[in-house]
């Protein structure tokens, strides 16, 4: 069925400038390898070279946490909406990197 | 040069953030920055103040674990709570507006980005870092990730007029 994945800010740039790409999929996984197989930049973003989710990177189907239901063996129902949400976090340390 | 860009923001705004970095003190407080990029900058409409899931380790540690609890807290880290941050960008959506980026503070330490900021930082978002030295709000300055994830640049910070719109 016809899933719409929405896409973070910083990503729009790897996924043609959208805000929410439409994918047919059965399950979270399937929809987020249509997605990358159609905008192929977005996969190193998404997973790491091992092909596992980044850490980084959270998946929510409508209001949950993928990895508190199936992860990515989770089934999609009819008008099911598919967030990437990146992880936001930061704090001090004793380096400073900045330019 | 696909990144540079500037950001604008209203003093209401920034004031804002100045208060929520003084009243979380010692611990540091974020929040996410809504607007939307016009002529490559991106114009902040509204300052949003999110919780520190730090101040609530188990939960924390089951979104993003810390490498060293010990020596790593509230008073040194944040994490926003993904789920919040995902119904303050749902709202934000159906108003027109946008994530353009996030901020925190740096309680006793410079605004700066870490390292550890670095290895969790996004392309494109600005990330405004306070300074908060003694409960007292101090530097206030924008970054933004280069393309290669190998530094922050500094970002420049306009302050605008705030809009006759109430």
């Amino acid at each position: 069925m016809s899933v719409k994945v929405i896409i973070p800010t910083p990503l729009r740039v790897y996924a043609g400038k959208k805000d929410a790409v439409e994918v047919e999929a059965g399950t979270v996984g399937e929809a987020l390898s249509g997605l990358t197989s159609q905008y192929a930049e977005l996969r190193r973003h998404l997973y790491t070279e091992d092909g596992k989710l980044r850490s980084f990177v959270n998946v929510y189907l409508n209001d949950e946490d993928i990895r508190f239901l199936q992860k990515e063996q989770t089934p999609l129902g009819a008008n099911d909406v598919i967030s990437i949400v990146p992880s936001i976090a930061g704090g001090t340390s004793l380096g400073c990197i900045c330019s | 040069m696909e990144f540079e860009m500037s950001i604008k923001a209203s003093p209401r705004e920034l004031d804002a953030i100045r208060g929520h970095a003084a009243r979380d003190y010692p611990n540091e407080c974020c929040g996410i920055l809504l607007g939307r990029e016009v002529d490559r900058a991106k114009e902040v409409s509204e300052a949003v103040p999110l919780k520190n899931l730090r101040t609530e380790p188990d939960k924390a540690q089951a979104v993003l674990p810390l490498e060293a609890p010990g020596r790593e807290s509230e008073r040194n880290r944040f994490l926003i709570d993904p789920l919040e941050q995902l119904k303050v960008e749902k709202d934000a959506r159906a108003r027109g507006l946008d994530v353009v980026g996030y901020y925190h503070s740096h309680p006793d330490h410079p605004a700066r980005p870490s390292n550890y900021d670095r290895d969790h930082a996004w392309p494109w978002y600005s990330y405004l870092i306070i300074s908060v030295e003694r409960g007292k709000a101090g530097e206030l300055l924008s970054w933004t990730l280069s393309e290669d994830r190998s530094r922050f640049d500094p970002e420049s910070l306009e302050v605008r007029k705030p809009s006759s719109a109430a």
